[in-house]
């Protein structure tokens, strides 16, 4: 069971968030002709890094989304940010 | 074997005897004993028959290692079965039963199995059942496999759990666990130490001697007395069952037998393990008799509860002369022989009478026999700690942070090199380079059947089986042999069985592997994990403001979506005729009005001056042109296309929506909306609130909803053409504010009524009071579900899959037409969306007076030919009251195309016939819900 940090409220139980996607992942301009092979990447092609990761996660109690930057080997969690800022 | 207790010594209190019974045999042991040390006092030999050929078996091992000794046990009225008997403490009165024997271990009617072997060996019953049909024989393998036979209808107990944290956690009060905990709690840290047994101390109590000049027991008191003078905890009869992510250790605190054992959730900053060692066993022929035990054992027994387990004892072990110095001075004579031996061979059956080396016999009652040593490693791996093979044994290699190893479990055996260790550990600084450990013996493949795993009765031809087959990955050889997977997970077995599939396949040890060791280190009750989440503690239903209302008028409660909701009313009045009461609420629903609790209704708003084109986007439907006062039906989509949920959108003003979605989907859609909200959109233009439960919501629906609802007094222009169906206006009710929206879930005149839930109450006495006289009356959910189906109204997740999208329910516009993005757009335009045997939505019509289809029953094609494929199936199905004929809703393939056809019905192997109809079997113009 791990921990993280909630930029907004701090160090909580990991069963308080939900992962909600890899960051930088952006959605296929659909007013424009998006191709079906860009659309599937789009939806369920991830990079699954061995190590260091950026990711999308959401803390349930607070409903804020935030970028966390971990490592899936060791778990340790490097670094949590609001959205809108950018990591260290 | 044929153990008896001495007259002094051992942590045993001769004050206190305690009877119990064995298969009947009454038997006395004393505070202090476990089930397995009590027994082996007696002088029983053999405690249980093996799993898969049911040969007897004695101890082999005095703590959770020991594979054989699981026992039924009954006290007070309370039995569990495969109760662990050599670390169960025993209690009086305890009434014992064997596993895996009927009628007692000593005449066990199936024994006859063990003749059999040849016909069972590993990978039998994979080989054996795949022909015809592995239900035919399931019966009788399961009579006769399996272990103890769980109670019917016993109830468990709550386990309690708990949080904690610490500095640092040190596993095991042995002589490395007790020295580290003490000098970390007199540096200043936050220490707690687990020990396992009741009592610390570890190996000192088997090997007896001093330290410190004092006996084991009395050091080991003085460390714990030491350490919590320093501020430190100690927990005794307490497990650590697994570490977990980020140094979590749960903590299992045994309880007495009737009571369920208690879990510490252990979040420690640093950890240091010093969980000891095993015994290794010796892998020769008859390895597994009754009276074949760790030399270990024998000594913990010895001295923990005075049990001499032998008067004449063999001792095969590479380091024989400490084990028989000990048990030579308690007044056993031993024989020491070479455990490199060739050709060791066990005398006797039910006991040992002689062990045979190199065809010379010698006799004897009771055989030690070690190969070496196995380092507790277990929670080691479970942290991601990696392991070396260095002088035949796994011992600690590179490991995570935080983590250390010390003692007998790092392969260290001498107590100075143990107690620096300890510092070290403890003050979090480096260990000393580690020394080699004691040396062991590798098993040979040898002829004729020597046992490997004990508790899973996997001997040596099985592993040869295995590496002749090519289930030579150790993954594979676990799971065939099933080596391993018993209770002590491999801690006895696991070395030998790599070693002799290296040498099957000429390899070394580490090139074939280890396995993963897994929590939980010993098995754990699953009440452990579910603590007091048990019933309504587990899942709470929400409550109603008006449940106090719905009671008074005798509502039958049942949960829809998370709510505790009226199911039907006048229940006693309907006792045993649920359906008249709900056939009732349905007819004068659709004569006159029903009144309903509607408050679950979501009731998410969305604010701001995007507020629009963000709800034009998670909407499948167009909602830039939603009007203020307008109400729109709109599904949300997931980006693969499919329907997540169907609800209204109302728009109060050009900046304010309220999104009314299933009142099962608000927590889910409320998400939904934050991530494009969020991730997607300007945060800072968009405000979203979950008002749910701020309201209350009392729908009218019916022909005389607008007589009652004018009486009420909301403060609303009720003329049709000043408020049409789907619009929402702005009322008040008792000088509350109060919106009332003309949206309709049953094909009637419907008005739902939200006000403050503090008006609640008076809302709805004052609907029913209004609409009484004129013969209406509550209406509870299974009736609205009768009266929605009869619509073709569909409930997402009943009437769709997670597969379903908008065109199957008949909603294609948007798809075709909707030109700014929206949330699924492209999923609507992909391969799968266009396959044309998709499954659509369609009413079914049985033949008059035939009973309701099956809900789940499949529509068929190819019945005759005896082999049906299934073409969709049934989604709700009723007997409509209104239509006096059952009616259906169905997913079919290419539903929207086959109006008019008859498709074929299967049920549990009953073919029916069924008409495809449109979904909607009541007023399809809409003249009752437009009035
Ligand atoms: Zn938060």
């Amino acid at each position: 069971m791990q921990r993280f940090t909630c930029p907004f409220c701090g160090l909580r139980d990991e069963r308080e968030f939900s992962f909600a996607g890899e960051s930088g992942k952006t959605r296929p301009d659909t007013a424009a002709e998006v191709s079906d092979a860009d659309w599937s990447a789009y939806l369920f092609t991830g990079t699954n890094p061995r190590g260091r990761t950026d990711e999308i996660w959401v803390h349930t109690p607070c409903q804020e989304y935030f970028r966390m930057i971990r490592d899936t080997v060791t778990m340790e969690v490097l670094e949590t940010v609001p959205l809108r800022r950018d990591p260290s | 074997m044929t153990g008896r207790r001495l007259g002094k010594g051992g942590l045993i209190d001769r004050g206190r005897p305690l009877s119990f019974r064995f298969d009947g045999r009454e038997i006395q042991g004393f505070a202090g004993d476990t089930l397995a040390s009590a027994l082996v006092a007696s002088g029983v030999g053999v405690v249980a028959r093996s799993f898969k050929y049911h040969r007897p078996r004695g101890l082999w091992a005095n703590w959770a290692e020991d594979p054989n000794a699981l026992f039924d046990v009954a006290l007070d009225g309370v039995t569990r079965p495969n109760v662990h008997g050599a670390t169960t403490v025993l209690e009086d009165g305890m009434e014992l039963r064997s596993v895996n024997a009927w009628p007692s271990v000593r005449r066990d009617l199936k024994a006859g199995l063990d003749l059999f072997h040849r016909f069972l060996p590993a990978g039998f019953y994979y080989k054996a059942f795949m022909w015809p049909d592995w239900h035919l024989f399931e019966p009788s393998i399961r009579r006769m496999a399996g272990m103890g036979r769980v109670e019917p209808g016993e109830p468990g107990t709550p386990a309690l759990n708990r949080h904690d944290r610490c500095d640092l956690l040190v596993v095991g009060g042995g002589l490395a666990g007790l020295t580290a905990a003490r000098a970390a709690a007199e540096a200043g840290q936050d220490v707690v130490l687990v020990e396992d047994h009741p009592v610390a101390g570890g190996a000192l109590h088997g090997f007896g001697g001093t330290v410190d000049g004092l006996t084991g027991a009395e050091w080991a008191a003085a460390q714990i007395a030491a350490i919590r003078a320093a501020g430190g905890r100690v927990m005794c009869a307490t497990t650590a069952t697994g570490i977990y992510d980020h140094r979590l250790v749960t903590l299992v605190t045994a309880a007495p037998f009737a009571q369920a054992p208690r879990l510490c959730r252990m979040r420690a900053d640093r950890i240091v393990l010093a969980t000891g060692a095993v015994d290794r066993p010796l892998v020769f022929d008859g390895n597994d008799r009754p009276g074949v035990m760790s030399p270990f054992a024998a000594l913990d027994l010895l001295g923990r509860q005075a049990v001499l387990v032998g008067s004449r004892i063999a001792l095969l072990h590479p380091q024989p002369e400490p084990v028989a110095a000990r048990l030579e001075a308690a007044g056993a004579s031993v024989s020491i022989h070479d455990p490199a031996a060739e050709r060791l061979r066990v005398k006797g059956r039910k006991a040992v009478t002689g062990l045979c080396v190199a065809g010379c016999r010698h006799g004897c009652d009771t055989i030690l026999a070690a190969a070496g040593s196995t380092p507790l490693v277990n929670l080691w791996c479970h942290a991601g700690g990696k392991l070396d093979w260095v002088e035949a044994s796994f011992v600690p290699g590179e490991g995570p942070e935080g983590l250390s190893v010390i003692g007998a479990a790092r392969g260290t055996s001498d107590d100075d090199a143990i107690r620096e260790e300890a510092r070290q550990a403890a003050l979090g600084a480096a260990l000393p380079p580690r020394g080699r450990p004691a040396s062991g013996l590798l098993p040979n493949p040898l002829r004729g059947r020597a046992w490997v795993d004990l508790q899973n009765d996997v001997t040596t031809d099985d592993i040869a089986l295995a590496a002749r087959e090519n289930f030579t990955s150790v993954e594979h050889l676990k799971r065939y042999t099933t080596l391993g997977m018993g209770t002590d997970q491999g801690r006895n077995s696991n070395v030998n069985g790599l070693a002799l599939m290296a040498q099957h396949l000429g390899r070394t040890v580490p090139e074939v592997g280890t396995t993963k060791f897994r929590p939980p280190y010993v098995p754990v009750p699953l009440e452990l994990y579910g603590g007091t989440r048990t019933g309504a503690l587990n899942h709470a239903p929400k409550r109603l403001v008006l449940e106090p209302q719905h009671r008074a008028l005798d509502a039958a409660l049942g949960e829809y979506g998370g709510w505790l909701r009226p199911a039907w009313y006048a229940r006693t009045e309907h006792a045993g005729r649920a359906d008249e009461a709900v056939a009732r609420e349905v007819l004068r629903t659709r004569q006159v009005a029903g009144i309903l609790d509607a408050s679950p209704l979501g009731k998410i708003e969305v604010m701001g001056p995007d507020a629009g084109a963000f709800l034009n986007f998670v909407y499948y439907n167009t909602m830039a042109t939603l009007e203020p006062g307008r109400v729109r039906y709109g599904f949300m989509l997931t980006e693969r296309g499919a329907v997540y949920d169907d609800g209204v959108l109302a728009r109060l003003g050009p900046d304010h929506f309220v999104v009314s979605c299933s009142s099962s989907h608000v927590v889910g859609v409320m998400q939904h909306l934050e991530a494009w909200r969020q991730d997607g959109h300007d945060p800072d233009r968009i405000h979203v609130h979950d008002a749910t439960q701020a309201w209350a919501t009392v729908t009218v629906t019916g022909p005389r909803a607008r007589d009652i609802v004018s009486d009420l007094g909301v403060g609303v222009d009720l003329r049709a053409c000043a408020f049409p169906h789907m619009a929402i206006r702005e009322g008040r009710f008792r000088s509350a504010p109060a919106r009332v929206s003309r949206v309709s879930f049953t094909g009637e005149l419907s008005f739902e009524i939200s006000v403050p839930l503090d008006r609640a109450r008076i809302l709805w006495s004052a609907a029913l009071a209004v609409g009484a006289p004129m013969g209406s009356g509550p209406l509870g959910m299974e009736a609205l579900s009768i009266l929605r189906a009869e619509k073709g109204f569909v409930i997402i997740g009943q009437d769709t899959t997670g597969d379903t999208m908008p065109h199957d329910l008949g909603f294609a516009g948007p798809r075709d037409r909707k030109t700014e993005p929206y949330v699924g757009d492209h999923g609507l335009q992909m391969e799968v969306a266009r396959d044309p045997d998709r499954l659509q939505l369609v009413g079914l019509q049985v033949l008059d007076h035939a009973p309701k289809l099956a809900r789940g029953a499949h529509l068929v094609r190819g019945a005759a030919s005896g082999r049906p494929v299934s073409e969709g199936y049934v989604t709700s199905s009723y007997d409509s009251p209104t239509l006096l004929r059952p009616i259906a809703l169905a997913l079919l393939a290419r539903g929207h195309t086959r109006m008019g056809e008859a498709v074929t019905v299967w049920h549990m192997g009953e073919l029916r016939t069924a008409r495809v109809v449109p979904a909607c079997a009541i007023d399809p113009e809409g003249g009752r819900m437009n009035a």
